[in-house]
């Protein structure tokens, strides 16, 4: 397999939070979605990747080179879109692509003109002028100008009406056409990604909870609901996450045979979203009854 | 090729792909030889995943309804006969419930019913 991504068993340790044993696989050609709540460390996972944050131990290889040892020729490949994309405050949009155009050997400037026309970018307004969403079609503008084939979006989605949210998700595949342009996108907008990511990766307290197909996940994962008084000791340590309501209970799990002759009578199970596995997931009641 | 993929269904949307098209090279809305979007067009077309819309296209093509040729795209595969004679011997029963339908509206009954038909089957030989 032809990956665009590899990491292994990587870690960093912050004061009061440490990402642990993060590993995942990203084939060339697809998408991946990042997501888990707000705290989970996406965003640390993403800085590791582009080394802006210098990983403790493991291993990331992008196109099957290190991002160390090769640091310079991984960052020519990937495009990154921050959550707070950060330009000098003065300088108006038309001056900062021109600026950073000479840093990439692969800069295709028709390309730049195409996306800002689309993305209806005001070229000639100062940057510090702009509204977080702007800023971020700005930074996405940028990054898919430079022939980067791996494309790293950090909550793109955040401050963007549902109108463009539409549009970059159209914007990402129509990069995927070549077979050989990949995307990660972190996002805590779901529905974003459940339609359109090939894979997801769901990151939690610093630790891959899971990370797979989406197309498996809807077989994998399902989600109880019953009464309250159905939920008993047994029920509640069977499953991975409840969430417990005046009119009844959620509970989640992954082992869904199981889970259909254990709650046979009563009870429903239905696929679980990717919300439902992000609410109820590791989620514990205390012993109300 | 029409497709709908509707979000509120129970079916998973490559299970919606594959009863869509299976349904209209069945009703012969698409025809033998006729080429299918490539995979990563018709996800983007959709706004669902590559691997959803690759699942599909592997699941048509298991049921022998449409080839894949390498370097050229997705074709409608040529028909088992047994489906075609299948689907033909469905669209004479449809028309005969027709004329039933039309004969009980005049009172007339089975065994007049199938006098004419023998007679009319008679002519044609």
């Amino acid at each position: 397999m032809d990956y665009a991504l590899e990491i292994d068993g990587v870690g960093k340790r912050y004061k009061g939070f440490a990402l642990s044993e993060v590993s995942l696989r990203l084939p060339r050609g697809y998408i991946m979605g990042l997501i888990g709540p707000n705290g989970a460390g996406k965003t640390t996972l993403i800085k590791l990747i582009l080394n802006l944050v210098r990983r403790d131990g493991g291993a990331i290889r992008v196109f099957g080179l290190d991002n160390l040892a090769d640091e310079a020729a991984v960052k020519a490949r990937i495009g990154f879109v921050p959550d707070e994309p950060r330009y000098h405050d003065d300088a108006r949009l038309g001056e900062l692509a021109s600026a950073v155009a000479p840093f990439y050997a692969k800069w295709d400037e028709g390309r730049f003109r195409r996306l800002a026309g689309e993305f209806e970018l005001p070229l000639e307004k100062k940057f510090k002028k702009l509204s977080h969403g702007t800023k971020t079609k700005f930074a996405l503008a940028v990054a898919l100008s430079h022939g980067a084939e791996l494309v790293l979006l950090d909550e793109p989605t955040t401050g963007l009406d549902p109108v463009f949210r539409r549009r970059l998700l159209d914007t990402l595949a129509g990069l995927l056409q070549d077979e050989r342009s990949s995307v990660l996108f972190s996002s805590h907008i779901t529905t974003d990604l459940e339609r359109t990511a090939d894979f997801v990766t769901f990151l939690k307290d610093g630790r891959v909870v899971f990370s797979d197909r989406m197309d498996r996940l809807a077989e994998e994962w399902a989600v109880v609901k019953g009464g309250r008084e159905m939920l008993d000791a047994d029920a509640r340590a069977f499953l991975q996450g409840v969430r417990v309501r005046p009119h009844g209970f959620e509970g989640l799990t992954s082992r869904v045979d199981e889970a259909r002759q254990r709650f046979a009578n009563g009870f429903v199970i239905e696929r679980a979203s990717l919300d439902d596995i992000m609410v109820l997931y590791g989620r514990e009641v205390a012993n109300d009854g | 090729m029409r497709i709908v993929i509707s979000n509120a269904s129970p079916d998973p949307i490559y299970e919606q792909i594959v009863g869509q098209v299976r349904a209209q090279i069945l009703s012969g809305e698409l025809s033998e030889g006729e080429q299918l979007p490539s995979i990563r067009r018709l996800a983007r077309d959709l706004q669902i995943s590559v691997i959803t819309t690759k699942r599909a296209y592997e699941e048509l093509e298991r049921e022998g309804f449409i080839n894949t040729v390498g370097g050229k795209g997705t074709f409608v595969a040529a028909q088992n006969p047994e489906f075609l004679r299948e689907k033909r011997m469905k669209a004479v029963e449809e028309k005969l419930a027709e004329a039933v339908e039309q004969a009980r509206l005049l009172n007339v009954g089975s065994d007049q019913l199938v006098e004419m038909l023998r007679l009319l089957y008679a002519e044609d030989e």
